[in-house]
């Protein structure tokens, strides 16, 4: 019993000692409690919203582009893609290994992968592939246990329902380079796209629109539970063309395979009613993105698929140019029109021979004679007594030698060249012989379809220096603002002398023995009036003219002659004008002019200059009379 | 002069009952109850997987726990040596096969339950260890041959745990067998000299500890230092805390819990969910609970006549309180994550039912608290 006393006091001493170690140990807890529930309580509910809250940025619809009768030309369309987000993932080849498993990864695409979420901020999302088919959706859906990191996204990409005929003009999207990256968040969201070329490019900013934001509450695994609050953006404004659709696809379907380009400008007021440029390219291809042949076989082309011929093409303008040196003649009052010069085939001129294109000759021609005939010693007889000087300063004020300030990228100049021109780019001067061939539209002079057709119009509207326009308006939610180009200014030539041209250019297209008769439209009130031209792109040696000049078809395409036509129709009172360049085509008459008089015919019977909806877009061109049945564009 | 009462050594089992401490077995359900309360918001608003078998668990453990108690103590003091050794070789099977869970070997599969023996050795242990400072006198106790056989029991106990490995329970189980010796009335300069000894192996022990247990405690050094890796648990557990808040977001409504931050929110986070939807009243009330019903095992322990049955009571609420206090500090950060589950809360069969057969131990403590036992566990002495 005093064992168990002495234990039982023990026990007892002992059992309060831990009673009160029990007791310290208690309020270490209630003071951590304290501490972390109390004092630190706001932190801990801050870091505790940054756990569950995600900003998220909503991409906006890219706006459309629409024809100028509001028929869709760049549409958007659902693609689905597998993104990953890296802080999300904490295993990120494992996990791409896995993915590999279910759909295909290539090593080139890990890697990539791999580098750009180094790059990136750890919680926006890479692209890993896109355009992905529902099965390969499916597939992902069902393993994303499996799959940390890993989500479906639905996005939109840009489609573009007739790619070959509408490429340059609209040019494509693509992914942002690195020096792209203005540091608008939104273009760091994966695939969200801006525009490289054409209409994409120019108007890329009000077509892009404005992202919205959207809070989130999540769980650890980045998977959203509900939203918490909304702010929208703003969708991507459409933009409106002024290009008929349906002409557009005539015209290049009209233009085939050859390496050319066809535009059609409203006289009245400039609108570019079609403008093509063969061969193109799928747009829709560089959106999904190109292997390397794909871009080799583009850039190789020595048809030039991407380069869009209409503004960027420079050609001589050959014979179209002597309406211009007409009409420069008329002004400085050198010439009268029923002044006539005769024409054995050639001219000389100090030492030098300048030939006629009809070795033969003309016999005397008139102006009216000259234009319909184009005869080029009578142009050589006129540009002599003009001067270069005053066939230059009438050549700038129909358009020419300077970018017209059309609303797309990557336009060319041209070159009307002058004394000082030369003088300055060449170091040495002016050579009367260089007049002369400046009068048949070869030597220096350098001009795009796009002039041609501006010179064209600009002729057959007689009062004002009309400008081309592409951009006819921006249509947001407010409703559409009108794009007004520049102020246009008078043409200040005398309508007498336009007339006079016009005149000329109707016969050459309307009477027998104008160079274009053969392509004249027959369909009473669609009469077209025009000029051929054809452009010489070798040099022809004294030892050949003897021998005899090689005809085109005997020479290889790189050498052949450039095929060219400007006109204008109805020609009693004009509405359309259009410029038509084949390259190496060979003769203007009998390549170039056939295309223009199609293309001038479907315009007016389609009424595309209108503000009502025009003809239905035909697949294949109407058949008209005399002309030859185009192949079919794929 | 202790006066002393003739126990009548014949108690009817209706008689026994009546003596069992119903406070201490309401405070006991009340505490499962707020437990079924967290598995029911754990699982979302739903009764299952978890709440609905706690329950049940919870009733057969009870129903084991009074069996327990009106069993005569004698009884356990006899078998108690026997069930350290049942415990033992459950946890050499368990250790040489045992179905694999969670990446350690602590469970035999038995088809209806899963078995885990290092929780039944909790208990073992204890009894063992009364039984064996029962029959001690103080100098014995004194003598350090004498206790190199409890010893031998707890660090062999010890060692088959550490091997499954688990290196939690094996603290638990020396920090208890240490709290039994301190009880029984080994001299305070004997412990100083094993902590010393301790502390002076920790850079040999560092070198044995398994990689994920040294990052452990780096971690709970430095929780900030991998905040997405090993540190995650304890910093999401300290977040999802600390913005319940005084008075906490309110019942099902804890975002951590639900939105998946914090792990394990059914066993061993399950405080952490309790203090985010209940604020610190809540965590407070659940730790006043645990006190009362520590402050019960005491009065039992002190009130009992046997020695046995006072180690017994003591060394079972120890543990409890033991278990209490390291998970609750695990989960506020203040010790390393060690897996400790918290006592009659978590979701867990053997835990559950371990601890209720260690109650129903405390209550039979309490029953024949006036039963003096001798040396050899007779009625003599």
């Amino acid at each position: 019993m005093h064992r168990d006393n002495d234990r039982y006091k023990l026990f007892t001493r002992r059992t309060a000692l831990l009673a009160g170690g029990k007791l310290l140990l208690l309020s270490a807890i209630a003071g951590r409690m304290y501490y972390l529930q109390v004092v630190e309580a706001q932190r801990y509910k801050t870091l505790a919203d940054e756990n569950r809250i995600n900003m998220r940025l909503l991409p906006p619809p890219r706006g459309r582009i629409l024809d100028r009768f509001g028929l869709p030309m760049a549409v958007n369309q659902q693609n689905y893609r597998v993104i990953l987000i890296s802080e999300q993932a904490k295993d990120i080849p494992g996990v791409l290994d896995n993915l590999g498993q279910i759909i295909r990864l290539s090593d080139a695409d890990k890697r990539r992968i791999l580098r750009e979420t180094r790059r990136k901020r750890s919680f926006v999302p890479v692209t890993v592939r896109e355009n992905l088919t529902w099965e390969e959706v499916a597939a992902v859906e069902v393993n994303t246990p499996d799959l940390p990191g890993i989500t479906i996204d639905v996005g939109e990409s840009r489609f573009y329902p007739y790619p070959g005929e509408s490429a340059h003009a609209l040019g494509y999207v693509s992914i942002p380079n690195e020096d792209e990256l203005t540091g608008d968040p939104l273009l760091e969201l994966p695939g969200f796209r801006i525009g490289k070329a054409g209409v994409e490019k120019v108007h890329d900013v009000v077509l892009r629109g404005v992202g919205g934001t959207s809070q989130v509450e999540v769980n650890a695994f980045g998977r959203v539970i509900r939203e918490l609050s909304r702010q929208d953006g703003q969708a991507g404004a459409d933009v409106r063309l002024t290009i008929d659709l349906g002409l557009q696809r005539f015209t290049a379907q009209r233009l085939g395979e050859e390496s050319a380009s066809a535009v059609v400008l409203d006289i009245a007021n400039g609108d570019v009613l079609a403008m093509t440029s063969t061969p193109s390219f799928d747009s829709n291809a560089f959106n999904k993105g190109l292997s390397g042949r794909e871009w080799r076989a583009l850039t190789t082309n020595p048809r030039s698929p991407l380069i869009n011929k209409s503004i960027a093409g420079q050609y001589a303008p050959g014979s179209t140019f002597k309406v211009c040196v007409a009409l420069a003649a008329l002004e400085k009052g050198v010439v009268t029109p029923q002044q006539r010069f005769v024409c054995p085939g050639h001219l000389e001129l100090g030492n030098m021979r300048f030939h006629c294109w009809k070795k033969e000759g003309h016999g005397w021609m008139d102006m009216e004679a000259g234009i319909a005939h184009s005869c080029d010693v009578y142009f050589y007889e006129v540009a002599r007594r003009v001067g270069i000087e005053r066939i230059a300063a009438m050549a700038r004020r129909l358009g020419l030698g300077s970018a017209t300030g059309l609303d797309l990228p990557g336009e060319q100049n041209g070159l009307v060249p002058d004394r000082e021109w030369k003088h300055a780019a060449l170091k040495s001067p002016w050579q009367q012989g260089e007049t002369l061939i400046t009068g048949i539209g070869q030597g220096y002079l350098l001009t795009t379809p796009l002039q041609l057709a501006l010179m064209t119009a600009r002729i057959a509207n007689g009062n004002l220096a009309i400008v081309p326009r592409l951009t006819r308006g921006i249509a947001t939610l407010r409703g559409e603002q009108p794009r007004r180009g520049t102020v246009v200014e008078p043409l200040n030539i005398a309508p007498a002398h336009l007339a006079l041209i016009r005149r000329g250019m109707t016969i050459v297209c309307n009477e027998p023995f104008g160079t274009g008769f053969r392509s004249r439209i027959t369909e009473a009130g669609y009469e077209m009036a025009g000029k051929t031209g054809t452009v010489q792109v070798r040099r022809i040696s004294k030892a050949e003219r003897e021998t005899g000049v090689k005809k085109n078809e005997d020479l290889p395409w790189e050498q052949r002659d450039h095929a060219l036509f400007i006109g204008f129709a109805p020609h009693r009172a004009p509405r359309y004008a259009c410029a038509v360049v084949v390259e190496h085509g060979g003769s203007g008459s009998k390549m170039a002019a056939p295309i223009a008089r199609d293309v001038l015919l479907a315009a007016q019977k389609r009424g595309s200059g209108g503000e009502d909806r025009a003809g239905p877009v035909a697949e294949t061109p109407p058949d008209s009379a005399g002309g030859s049945r185009p192949e079919g564009r794929s | 002069m202790m006066r002393f009462r003739r126990y009548e050594t014949h108690l009817t089992m209706a008689q026994k009952l009546w003596q069992v401490s119903w406070g201490l077995v309401m405070l006991l359900a009340l505490t499962a109850s707020i437990g079924f309360a967290m598995l029911y918001s754990a699982a979302n608003g739903n009764w299952d997987p978890w709440a609905s078998k706690q329950i049940v668990r919870f009733a057969f453990g009870t129903a084991v726990m009074l069996v327990v108690a009106v069993v005569d103590l004698r009884v356990w003091m006899r078998w108690a040596y026997l069930i350290y050794g049942v415990g033992l070789v459950l946890l050499v099977i368990v250790d040489v096969w045992g179905s694999i869970g969670m990446g350690a070997q602590r469970w035999i599969n038995l088809g209806f339950m899963q078995l885990q023996p290092s929780e039944v050795m909790k208990i073992a242990l204890v009894m063992a260890l009364a039984r064996y400072f029962h029959g001690a006198s103080l100098e014995e106790v004194g003598r350090i041959t004498f206790l190199i056989p409890p010893v031998a029991m707890v660090l062999v106990a010890a060692a088959l745990v550490l091997k499954q490995p688990d290196l939690g329970t094996a603290m638990m189980l020396m920090l208890c067998g240490g709290a039994m010796f301190f009880l029984a009335g080994v001299r305070v300069w004997k412990f100083i000299v094993v902590i010393a000894a301790g502390i002076a192996a920790i850079p040999v022990g560092w070198h044995f500890l398994h990689d994920y247990q040294k990052a452990r405690i780096e971690t709970f050094l430095e929780p900030e230092s991998d905040p997405l890796g090993a540190g995650y648990h304890i910093l999401q557990s300290k977040i999802a805390l600390g913005s319940g808040g005084l008075f906490g977001k309110g019942f099902m409504q804890g975002s951590q819990s639900h939105l998946s931050f914090l792990p394990e929110k059914q066993t061993d986070f399950i405080f952490t969910m309790l203090a985010e939807e209940m604020g610190m009243l809540g965590g407070l009330v659940l730790v006043g609970l645990y006190t009362l019903i520590i402050a019960h095992g005491y009065g039992i322990a002190l009130r009992s006549r046997s020695h046995f049955g006072r180690l017994l009571a003591m060394g079972i609420t120890t543990t409890f309180s033991l278990y209490v206090f390291i998970n609750v500090s695990m989960v506020m950060g203040l010790v390393p994550v060690v897996g400790v589950p918290l006592p009659l809360i978590s979701y867990g069969g053997t835990a559950m039912l371990t601890l209720l057969f260690g109650f129903g131990l405390v209550l039979n403590v309490y029953v024949h608290r006036d039963l003096l036992i001798g040396r050899r566990g007779a009625d003599d002495f």
